[in-house]
């Protein structure tokens, strides 16, 4: 008995980790149109922990595009899949082993700047170029000539929040909320911050703000001192998870001040576990399916709706977009050399994505609109599109 | 602090220091038999949360009855966890049984992300749990008087099992010295199943109360409430029974005063409370209630 259970043990042990070790998709080499050469796409994700759902909806959208355009210069691509776990030590490792042992070509990814941010030394070193889907600290790209991205950035989507608050919500002090273990979180605030004062005029115009960490479940006494203020508006950038949480204890606290967020927000999960509390919350984000911008959107969203009989979220349209970027970038270089594919990848100007038009700018970050959605029973609502600052 | 955010931060306090309590009790009532760090106590009582959720949304039940089957699953996990990982080990050292309980936690962790997935899950919560109670501007939910009365009404009942009854008076024996115990007639292995199956149902419980509060469920969220009722447990004196309800209480008040008085130290809530235990080990080793006994290696 003791034999048997064991080795049931063992058995499961080994089994789990053979679970964990990385995916590779799409790898028949002998498909039809006679592609016999493959070209590896690395893409990193969280796949488990606090970010799946984002790492999720990106690879959602990363394996569509791949679906609809499997090949290359008569190459075939195949997509090597790394769960980089939520976490930034993680993050790194899991680069390191789609570069050195996968030896991938391109990297997309990842949800989460922090994450990004602990790849990218790695991809600038090792020189592989690396597409981000939606991470938008500005950090990501700077100074970094390896990684790009296909999304706006921080500074713009700050500005779009503070506006939405003082000209929308009318409000005249704000408080925040920052996960203060986010790159995303803090950065985003910042931006948030000097925009709201500067539109208001009025250098106190934040009256508060309180800390949490990735991972906290208690906000209890953060919201008290909050809710002490009183402030017309609180920018809570975050985590899904922790927002959603974060929003229905302030609820229950008896805090009625509307609640404004990031494009992190826009995933199942913040209205599963917001459920009624998080009614009326609004927050910034890339694209809307209501109204489809390019002729890839359409292609994008017919094929999305056909398999997945849902909406896609706007981060699953940057990891398609992600994908075509780099397929542009490799078509046009006519190489499977990294450095030859980067070099590409900087011109891209002008690139017909699902989400809009793609030109990167010499950062290599992409200009582009924002759109406002607000939770209106249970769902996601467009609001409206705000354009970039020229 | 004026005294309406004054109360309003107790209320938080009571709140998060009864969910602590209540893990830290079966934490330390399986140390306090069995003089065994158990490890796995936050993934079993992950397993107990992902069981309720299951009962409720898959299979449709009332939250009571999908409670007490999330109750029973768990406590036959827990025995499984003891018969696999502790019982093969029994006559080692402690040192072996302490490394296979760590085994045994990462095990059920990682299978929990295969089999659960890694995308958080929602426990639907129950009305009678999420109501909001105004007095005066003080806001309350109403688990907030739930769980210290689950808490207490815990705490008795365990209290007499081990004081007032013959099973109890077992378990004392085995906690004394099982050798002697085994000698005594005692089925040793049925009363270390008992303790676990005990332990088991009190995860279980803490971890429903603790979905309902914080109703967003992943396959890593006992490590850090599990690390946390460790603590709680040695504040209070680990092996203590009403320590580790006490120890809960005060690292509750503590994690919540920090905030409220020093915001700016938010980020170092976690590492505070691990402070606190390196600050009792140092100082008073035995904890609040605990008393001095000599080590049994």
């Amino acid at each position: 008995m003791k034999k048997v259970i064991s080795m049931l043990m063992l058995g499961i042990m080994l089994f789990s980790v053979a679970c964990s070790g990385p995916k590779e998709e799409g790898g028949d080499t002998t498909a039809e149109g006679g592609a016999t050469e493959v070209i590896k796409i690395g893409v990193f994700e969280p796949m488990t922990g606090a970010n799946a759902a984002g790492g999720e909806m990106e690879v959602e959208g990363i394996r569509l595009a791949n679906e609809l355009y499997p090949e290359v210069n008569g190459m075939k691509i195949e997509l090597v899949i790394a769960d980089n776990k939520s976490d930034k030590v993680e993050a790194a490792n899991a680069a390191v082993m789609l570069i050195d042992k996968e030896k991938v070509n391109a990297i997309i990814g990842s949800w989460g700047s922090s994450l990004s941010m602990a790849a990218g030394p790695i991809v600038l070193e090792k020189q592989i170029p690396t597409v981000g889907a939606s991470c938008t600290n500005p950090l990501v790209t700077i100074g970094n000539e390896y990684y790009q991205r296909v999304c706006f950035i921080d500074s713009f989507q700050g500005t779009v929040m503070a506006k939405y608050a003082f000209e929308t919500l009318g409000a005249k002090k704000a408080a925040i909320i920052q996960e203060i273990s986010s790159d995303y979180s803090v950065g985003l605030v910042k931006y948030f911050n000097d925009a709201f004062i500067e539109l208001t005029g009025d250098a106190d115009a934040i009256i508060g703000t309180a800390n949490y960490s990735t991972g906290d479940q208690d906000f209890s006494a953060q919201l008290s001192n909050i809710k002490q203020l009183n402030p017309d508006v609180i920018f809570a950038p975050g985590n899904y998870t922790e927002s959603a949480l974060l929003i229905k204890q302030a609820r229950e606290l008896g805090i009625t001040t509307p609640f404004i967020g990031g494009d992190t927000w826009e995933a199942p999960e913040f209205l599963e576990i917001g459920g009624d509390a998080v009614e009326g919350a609004a927050f910034s984000t890339f694209f809307t399916s209501d109204v489809p911008i390019t002729k890839e959107s359409e292609t994008f969203l017919n094929a999305y709706r056909a398999k997945y009989d849902k909406e896609p979220a706007s981060v699953t349209a940057l990891g398609y977009d992600a994908y075509l970027v780099i397929l542009d970038a490799i078509k046009r270089s006519g190489s499977t050399n990294p450095v030859e594919i980067q070099k590409a990848l900087a011109t891209t100007t002008d690139f017909e994505g699902a989400a809009g038009m793609i030109t990167l700018d010499e950062n290599g970050d992409a200009v582009k609109s924002a759109v406002i959605k607000k939770v209106e029973g249970g769902l996601f609502k467009y609001m409206t599109t705000v354009e970039p600052i020229k | 602090m004026d005294l309406e955010l004054f109360l309003q931060q107790l209320a938080n306090a009571i709140s998060l220091g009864s969910l602590y309590a209540l893990l830290a009790i079966g934490y330390t009532m399986v140390y306090g038999i069995l003089r065994l760090i158990n490890f796995a106590h936050g993934d079993i009582f992950m397993f107990g949360t992902y069981m309720a959720f299951y009962m409720m949304t898959s299979f449709m039940l009332p939250w009571g009855a999908a409670f007490f089957i999330a109750i029973i699953l768990t406590i036959a996990f827990g025995v499984l966890v003891e018969k696999a990982a502790y019982k093969p080990l029994r006559n080692s050292p402690r040192m072996s049984i302490m490394i296979s309980a760590i085994g045994a936690s990462f095990l059920i962790e990682n299978l929990a992300i295969v089999v659960f997935g890694g995308r958080p899950k929602s426990l639907p919560v129950p009305d009678l749990f999420n109501r909001i109670i105004h007095i005066g501007n003080v806001s309350v939910v109403s688990i907030t008087f739930i769980t210290p009365i689950i808490t207490m009404v815990a705490l008795a009942v365990l209290m007499f099992i081990v004081n007032k009854t013959k099973t109890g008076m077992a378990m004392r024996a085995v906690s004394k010295d099982y050798e002697a115990a085994r000698l005594m007639g005692i089925d040793v292995n049925f009363i270390i199943t008992f303790t676990f199956a005990i332990g088991s149902a009190l995860a279980a419980i803490g971890g429903i109360m603790w979905g309902l509060k914080y109703p967003s469920l992943l396959p890593l969220m006992g490590v850090m409430p599990g690390l946390k009722c460790f603590i709680a447990a040695v504040i209070g004196g680990i092996g203590d029974i009403r320590g580790a309800v006490i120890g809960g209480f005060i690292l509750g008040l503590i994690e919540i005063m920090l905030i409220a008085v020093f915001p700016e130290l938010t980020g170092y809530r976690d590492a505070f409370a691990f402070v606190l235990l390196i600050v009792i080990l140092l100082v008073k080793p035995t904890g609040i209630m605990g008393k001095n006994i000599a080590e049994k290696v």
